[in-house]
């Protein structure tokens, strides 16, 4: 049979500078005090850094010589961290992990950009008529037109591309948007998004 | 009945520190030092 040195006799050891006494102690009571603080926080990573803490704590008071042994190395330590317990839902409390819920969901802030799937159909349809509309201008408006939105050409180029002053590229655009509107407006059509 | 409970009994793993931690926390204890000055203590971690 193993003779098990009692907790007060290692704690008194360790106090005294043997350090074995402390990787005894720790070792001991390593899984009633790991289970205890899992079965609290429930994440092993949090429940490792708990006990490290738990630990720091206990070697910080034994050596400055703060302990009072009183037969009762074990229910102090669970109460350090039952402590620490708290200190952390605490800590979460104030910073709390956000994963949203009915009220406020966090991705109408981080939303992506794109359109959904209904938005982009409709801009799609938008853009057919458009193209439809535009087919019904008269060619030199056309040309200037398509030159300036879907080329994306500046009046210089264009009025050297077309062989026309700026001024007249500038008119057939005002003309051929004018022209668009009354298409639009003479046949009821809605373009919007 | 007796076979089943000590089946599950093995599937079980309890919370345990691990060996890392412990090891770190035997050198932290070797390594802190407190020194006493004029009724205040400091804590001395030498590497």
């Amino acid at each position: 049979m193993e003779l098990q040195i009692d907790d007060s006799v290692l704690v008194k050891d360790y106090i005294n500078g043997n350090e074995k006494a402390l990787e005894v102690l720790i070792n001991r009571h390593n899984q009633r005090i790991s289970s205890f603080i899992y079965s609290k926080v429930l994440d092993r990573d949090v429940s490792e850094d708990i006990f490290q803490d738990t630990f720091i704590k206990v070697i910080k008071t034994l050596k400055k010589g703060n302990y009072s042994e009183e037969g009762k190395f074990l229910p102090w330590v669970m109460r350090i961290a039952h402590n620490l317990v708290i200190d952390h839902f605490r800590r979460n409390k104030r910073m709390p992990m956000f994963e949203g819920n009915d009220d406020f969901n966090i991705f109408s802030v981080i939303g992506d950009e794109k359109l959904n799937v209904e938005k982009q159909l409709i801009k799609d349809q938008i853009d057919s008529d458009l193209t439809l509309l535009i087919e019904e201008l008269p060619d030199d408006q056309k040309e200037v037109l398509l030159m300036r939105i879907y080329r994306d050409m500046s009046f210089k180029e264009i009025s050297e591309n077309t062989g026309v002053s700026i001024n007249t590229a500038l008119g057939r655009m005002r003309y051929a948007l004018i022209n668009l509107r009354k298409i639009i407006e003479k046949h009821n059509i809605v373009l919007t998004n | 009945m007796e076979k089943i409970y000590s089946e599950n009994q093995h599937k079980c793993k309890l919370a345990k520190a691990s060996p890392e931690t412990i090891k770190f926390l035997i050198g932290y204890s070797k390594s802190l030092q407190i020194v006493e000055y004029s009724n205040i203590q400091f804590e001395n971690n030498l590497n």
